[in-house]
């Protein structure tokens, strides 16, 4: 699965999902939890769309804040699982 | 000893942080009844100053009604003053049921129970209905203590965009292999003053197999055309599965709260609500005071009018003088200023002028959004509130404020 690709989806997301209309830009490296982006409560549906897109199951105990914190992050993650099903 | 040096010293720089963030909390002492003008030792040890109150949440000026304070005069002589047990040993009298069964009238449910504040309502809800098998659908501002009852919950917890319809449909359409789906929000949203569309909340909650809960707590007594709550503004009594409510504000002021709504979801917190199980509930002198609040606003829709006239003068009074406010049509009426020093700022100069409005900023309300939130009262006369006009057009010229853009006022003080 091409990384780049992969990416942007979840950026678009993360920009469509929790983003304001005068929020700041942010990129693939923006601090999304500990930055106060995403809220712990709200990262529930980035999961459940990210399961759903690419037919995985992240465990509870790997969809954690600090791995749900960044682009970057989110993309690692999801490659791995991705990868885990060939 | 438990509490070393170090721990204390742990805990000091704690309180240092919070101070150095500008985010420490100071009461200020009233040595008078809760009422339109009130009695304010501030800064402790300062002489006695008769202040204009416009931060109460006394909105239809009944927390120190002379009736409502002989009933509950009546109440700690036939009844007194403490039950001494939680409700299922030997903590439930006659009036305890007695303002259950009013309450439901009143509110177009099918059961009520009591707690002893709605935030013990919201804390033992969700856990008592909910499982991990179910999703919990929240609007992102609902109150704290919606979000604190349901982090004691097993089920799955979402949220959607503020009052945002389209964005509910996607996440009950994302979440729809749930057992049930509970979508939960704010009636009247204490911070901003304005109200879920609940109309439009019910007929997506129909249509896509799930339960609503409303808590009215800055609605209950007043809003809708008998103060019924939002559900009545939006013309969907009846409608509502779950609504929790306070009789710390409107209906009296003095403490408690309730889950009202379908027969078995009350059942259940009556069995399984931990808050309901383990704690005493409401004392009989506050259930008497609240059993005439009942009958006051049942009888006449005298104090919701004036009510409203009263947030309609003071909402155009504002505008008219060039002040940037929050758009609504409820007495909760937020003045931005977006900064957060020259929120507290502006607070102590009215405070200076004989009027005690409060600042509200960081982390009670999101970055750079600070402002003085106002909340009007059936206490209030128009001549207070001329007085407190002619003191917010004072202390808005001296800041230079009026009639300014928010980019202006961002420009001048930050965000």
């Amino acid at each position: 699965m091409a990384i780049e690709g992969l990416k942007n989806i979840i950026l678009d997301y993360v920009i469509k999902e929790y983003l304001e209309e005068d929020s700041e830009p942010i990129n693939y490296e923006t601090p999304l939890i500990s930055g106060g982006i995403v809220d712990s409560f709200s990262m529930v549906s980035m999961k459940r769309f990210l399961e759903n897109k690419y037919d995985i199951q992240i465990p509870d105990d790997r969809a954690t804040p600090d791995a749900f914190d960044s682009v970057n992050k989110i993309a690692d993650l999801v490659e791995e699982f991705v990868a885990g099903k060939k | 000893m438990a509490f070393s040096d170090k721990t204390r010293e742990n805990y000091q720089t704690a309180l240092a942080e919070i101070q150095g963030a500008g985010l420490f909390k100071k009461e200020r002492f009233i040595h008078s009844p809760q009422d339109a003008e009130i009695e304010v030792e501030f800064p402790a040890g300062a002489g006695l100053r008769k202040v204009i109150n416009m931060c109460a949440n006394n909105y239809l000026g009944l927390s120190s009604h002379p009736e409502v304070i002989k009933a509950a005069h009546d109440g700690l002589d036939s009844r007194g003053y403490g039950m001494s047990s939680v409700r299922f040993i030997c903590g439930t009298q006659d009036i305890h049921r007695e303002l259950e069964n009013k309450v439901t009238e009143f509110l177009g449910t099918e059961d009520t129970l009591l707690f002893p504040s709605c935030m013990d309502a919201n804390a033992g809800f969700f856990e008592a209905v909910l499982t991990k098998d179910d999703v919990i659908i929240s609007d992102r501002l609902v109150h704290a203590s919606l979000i604190d009852g349901i982090r004691l919950c097993s089920a799955m917890h979402d949220t959607y965009k503020h009052l945002d319809m389209a964005h509910l449909e996607e996440k009950l359409q994302l979440h729809a292999d749930k057992r049930y789906k509970l979508v939960v929000t704010d009636g009247v949203f204490s911070m901003d003053g304005d109200t879920a569309k609940l109309d439009e909340m019910v007929a997506l909650c129909e249509k896509y197999d799930a339960m609503l809960l409303v808590d009215d707590s800055h609605a209950s007594g007043f809003i809708g055309k008998t103060g019924r709550g939002t559900h009545e503004k939006y013309g969907v009594v009846g409608k509502i599965d779950v609504i929790t409510t306070t009789f710390g504000k409107g209906l009296g002021g003095a403490s408690g709260g309730c889950v009202s709504g379908r027969r078995e979801l009350v059942e259940m917190c009556r069995q399984r609500a931990r808050p309901y199980l383990f704690s005493n509930t409401i004392a009989p002198v506050i259930i008497s005071g609240i059993l005439k609040v009942m009958d006051i606003i049942t009888r006449s829709t005298e104090r919701q009018d004036k009510l409203a006239k009263n947030a309609a003068y003071w909402r155009k009074g504002l505008s008219e003088a060039g002040f940037i406010l929050r758009e609504g049509d409820t007495p909760i009426v937020p003045v931005m200023l977006f900064n957060a020093k020259l929120a507290q700022d502006v607070s102590m100069g009215l405070y200076d002028e004989g009027i005690y409005a409060i600042g509200f900023f960081f982390p009670v309300v999101p970055q750079g959004q600070a402002r003085i939130r106002t909340q009007l009262s059936a206490a209030h006369e128009i001549s207070h509130l001329d007085r407190a006009l002619e003191a917010f057009v004072k202390v808005g010229k001296k800041f230079d404020i009026l009639g300014k853009t928010k980019q202006e006022i961002i420009a001048k003080y930050g965000t």
